[in-house]
């Protein structure tokens, strides 16, 4: 299972509605051979569409799809040889473990002893071997889902789909099963398009991210660039938390109470905005006696995540997040007066009336 | 997985540490049921068994049986049969295409409300009403054959089969269709479309998905159905006694007929014997439904 | 712009849905209008007339048919309710572990279809015919037993959807006895399914006919089979009367039933 095999995807342009919905306008992204791109946004964004259309499970109403050089665009979903992974429930219920990986080779027209030999290798590869014989009630949520990759990988297709294998696994079982996911797609080196709402888990897992909304790419880059450089305000808002504070922008940089902020893009008009600042890029300090000052105020709340803390501080008119070091977060308990610092790092604004932005 | 079930475990579990200790008059309250269900409904069941192996003089014997051999009883026993296992067969095909057709629809619509209970009522609609329904629709002088041999269609070139065992055929698919989307509705129900899906990504077509996935997981429910269907024909009396009123054509007409004969051949040991057989019959049909039933539900809860 | 093959299966499939609807419908609904049909039709077979339907009233026992029927149902429906509910709301106070035995006796006339009760019901009838009493309304005492699955399915539900025990113990708590329990506390809790069980009941006995013609007494059913020998037209009026009095009993069931036996009948969903 172990050569490379993968192949250069990609959706040139997709259109579909559905009536007078939109579910995908104009959608064009390429994925590299053995690159897994993770499509994330919030429900309706048309993340899923776009997954389906690459598996042939629905039609385009415009727009090509390209897997390996080869137009399948006109093709049904089971001549495509594409893996797919579902949300949940998608074992067949009557057929063990194995039977289920099988079924693809069935198709396949492969003889049944070598059938079931490459079976419990892919459940091998998944780490199940064991579990061959069982039904899927007899599985746990993480296993039936191994057990659906496994499924997957054994047709040995050349595109593998995942939509959003993880959602309806508990927090500690989706976080060891997305890791799981990422190391063996890496070892058969198959390229993959992974669909989730959870940025986290996009973050994490994915090579390239790419942020849908309204049924178009809004920015589409490796993780930290999505994380640090978010290209529109839609994208630093829907990953990771973001401050909203009032500003005046004037020749290119942004005033936030009294601190001068560079913009990722310079090029706005003067006037009233508001910044989106990242709780990192707050700091706070505490000296004892401190004036008043419009960026003065009381810590209300700590919030222990491990080595980091996410401290809120009020200012009176508005409250800001503060993410820090543990060790330093604990020298300002709940109550304790505190002046914040905004680090230059460039932000985005938003201006009053951002219609496409609107949730 | 009935929702009375899992208190009720609940509660008996946590309840042999205090029963010992004190004895309980609590039963006394099933009383009043329990002696109804006593007199009403275990004594007739009692006199029928009893009844079948006990001769005329008081004796036990076998005798009773030996009537099933006579040769109107033994023609009337497979003529239910036949009836029971073409229109069950019959009733149960049409019904799947129907539930199928049901269950494309959405889960909430009016339209599949208004159809599960009318199904709910015409499963129930059998006897004289329905006789009558039939011979105003297809009887000699019913609106659909007067309006076809006007135009020269006479679908009783033959003879006027609707009072015979064909008659009874079509005229019983009538309330066996609309239980058979009754009990197979809820499987049907279960199939996840994931499964269609999956199906067709790992490169199977629609025949694979019937074949391999939908057929096997559906035929327990599906032949559950065909069985119940078979046990409610076999023993429907009312709608045959209202259509054919010679009488004795099938097996419960021959049970009516020994009860109580108006023209003297009641023998109520014989009508005992055959009801036996009956009660047997339809709990072996019934208790293999529910196995199979119970398989199902569950693949697809 | 090419049809898609996804587009082009949904596409069938509702068509396949529409043909077989519309058949299912004319076979079902057919029959049903040629009954109108036929107890309408006047003597020249062209003209329309009610004379049948008006007639109904002066077949003497048609009438006491009828009166006997109504009866028959609602002696049924009130002693159903007073065995069936305090038996069942007893067992889950009291007597889990007879809930499952409870069920099975309840569910067992299923398997014994009316035509074989009938043949131990026959001695039984014929001792009480001579000893208490004649009447067709002594029927309701098997009647009661052939309604016991439906009763029983109908109440199951309800008093499934509310906690039995707890509401009792709080009535209890507050000084109230076993009887205001019952009639004041559980009853207007479960009061649809009261009703549905009471509906189906009803339905039931109206319909009822191989016990009551094997015991020799004229039910409803029983009185329009044999006018059905000799005025066919009034005996289908008074059949299509029936089966819409029974069809407007269901309907309303199915809308009293809907919010607590859908939300509590089947899991899952």
């Amino acid at each position: 299972m172990s050569e490379r095999r993968g192949v250069e995807v990609r959706l040139e342009n997709l259109q579909r509605r559905y009536g007078t919905v939109t579910a995908l306008d104009g959608l064009t992204l390429t994925l590299s051979p053995g690159e897994l791109v993770a499509l994330l946004g919030p429900s309706g964004c048309g993340k899923t569409t776009a997954l389906r259309l690459l598996a042939g499970l629905e039609d385009a109403d415009g727009g090509r799809v390209v897997i390996g050089g080869k137009d399948v665009t006109g093709l049904p979903a089971n001549r495509r040889n594409v893996g797919m992974v579902f949300q949940a429930y998608s074992l067949f219920p009557h057929m063990v473990a194995w039977e289920n990986v099988a079924f693809g080779l069935q198709m396949r027209k492969v003889g049944t002893a070598e059938r079931k030999k490459r079976a419990l290798e892919t459940l091998e590869l998944v780490g199940l071997g064991r579990f061959a014989e069982r039904y899927a009630s007899q599985l746990s949520g993480g296993q039936q889902q191994r057990v659906a990759l496994a499924r997957a990988l054994a047709i040995k297709p050349q595109v593998l789909l995942l939509d959003e294998p993880l959602s309806a696994l508990d927090a500690k079982v989706r976080s060891r099963l997305r890791d799981e996911i990422r190391r063996i797609q890496l070892e058969v080196g198959i390229t993959t398009l992974f669909v989730t709402h959870d940025q986290e888990e996009a973050l994490a897992i994915a090579d390239r991210v790419g942020v849908m909304q309204s049924g178009h790419l809004e920015q589409l880059g490796p993780p930290t660039e999505i994380y640090s450089r978010p290209a529109t305000p839609f994208v630093a808002e829907f990953v990771g938390l973001t401050n909203r504070m009032k500003g005046d922008v004037h020749g290119g940089t942004v005033d936030v109470r009294g601190t001068r902020i560079p913009l990722v893009d310079p090029d706005v008009e003067d006037g009233p905005a508001t910044a989106l600042v990242r709780p990192e890029a707050v700091t706070l300090a505490s000296n004892g006696e401190m004036e008043d000052g419009p960026l003065v105020g009381t810590v209300i709340a700590i919030a222990f995540l491990g080595a980091m803390s996410r401290v809120t501080v009020d200012l009176g008119d508005t409250i800001v997040l503060a993410q820090m070091a543990t060790s330093a977060a604990s020298q300002t308990p709940a109550g304790t007066k505190v002046r914040l610092t905004l680090r230059p790092d460039p932000v985005l604004i938003q201006r009053e009336q951002p219609a496409t932005t609107a949730p | 997985m009935t929702a009375a079930g899992n208190p009720a475990l609940a509660i008996t579990a946590g309840r042999p540490k205090e029963g010992g200790r004190r004895f309980s008059l609590d039963w006394l309250g099933t009383v009043p049921f329990l002696a109804y269900v006593a007199v009403f409904l275990f004594l007739p069941t009692l006199i029928i068994v009893a009844g079948a192996f006990v001769s005329a003089d008081g004796g036990v014997t076998l005798g009773n049986f030996s009537a099933v051999t006579r040769s109107f009883v033994v023609r009337a026993a497979l003529n239910s049969m036949l009836i029971s296992l073409v229109t069950a067969v019959i009733g149960a095909a049409l019904g799947a295409i129907l539930t199928y057709a049901i269950a494309l629809g959405s889960p909430n619509s009016v339209l599949r409300r208004m159809v599960t209970s009318a199904c709910g009522v015409l499963a129930q609609f059998g006897g004289v009403t329905l006789a009558f329904a039939f011979l105003a629709t297809i009887g000699p002088a019913g609106f659909v054959y007067v309006m076809l041999k006007d135009h020269g269609i006479d679908f009783y070139g033959n003879g006027y089969w609707i009072y015979d065992i064909r008659g009874l055929e079509v005229v019983y698919l009538y309330f066996q269709i609309p239980l058979m989307v009754l009990v197979f509705l809820p499987a049907v129900d279960g199939i996840k479309p994931q499964w269609r899906e999956a199906t067709e990504s790992l490169g199977g077509n629609s025949w694979h998905y019937w074949r391999y996935v939908a057929g096997p997981l559906l035929f327990p429910a599906f032949l559950g159905g065909t069985l119940l269907l078979f046990a409610n024909s076999f023993s429907a009396f009312a709608t045959a006694n209202a259509l054919i009123n010679q009488g004795g054509i099938i097996l419960p007409q021959q049970i009516s007929n020994y009860v109580s004969s108006e023209t003297g051949g009641a023998d109520a040991g014989v009508a005992q014997a055959l009801a036996v057989l009956m009660i047997v019959i339809v709990t072996l049909v019934t208790v293999v439904y529910s196995l199979l039933q119970r398989r199902t539900s569950r693949w697809l809860q | 712009m090419k049809a898609g093959f996804q587009r082009r299966r949904r596409r069938n499939l509702q068509i396949f849905r529409a043909i077989v609807l519309i058949a299912a419908g004319l076979y079902f609904l057919v029959p049903i209008g040629a009954m109108f049909e036929f107890s309408t039709r006047a003597n020249d077979q062209v003209s329309r007339t009610l004379g049948a339907w008006k007639s109904i009233g002066t077949f003497p026992d048609l009438v006491t048919a009828i009166t006997a029927s109504i009866e028959l149902a609602a002696i049924t429906a009130v002693v159903m309710l007073v065995l069936l509910v305090p038996t069942m709301v007893w067992v889950r106070l009291k007597l889990p572990r007879l809930n499952r035995i409870v069920e099975f006796v309840c569910l067992l006339p299923l398997t014994i279809p009316a035509i074989v009760l009938v043949v131990g019901l026959y001695p039984m009838y014929l001792w009480m015919g001579t000893n208490l009493s004649d009447s067709i309304l002594t029927l309701s005492f098997a009647y009661v037993v052939l309604v016991l699955p439906y009763s029983y399915r109908a109440l199951d539900a309800g008093l499934s959807a509310i906690d039995v025990k707890t509401l009792s113990e709080a009535a209890r708590s507050l000084g109230a006895g076993w009887l205001t329990v019952m009639t004041r506390v559980i009853a207007p809790n479960i009061s649809n399914a009261i009703l549905n069980a009471c509906l189906l009941s009803v339905a039931l006995v109206l319909g009822e006919y191989t016990i009551a013609l094997n015991l020799f007494y004229n039910n409803l059913q029983v009185e329009i089979a044999q006018l059905g020998r000799t005025d066919a037209a009034v005996s289908i009026a008074v059949a299509v009367a029936s089966l819409l009095f029974a069809f407007v009993l269901l309907t309303i069931l199915s809308f009293v039933g809907r919010g607590r036996v859908v939300a509590t009948g089947q899991t899952g969903k």
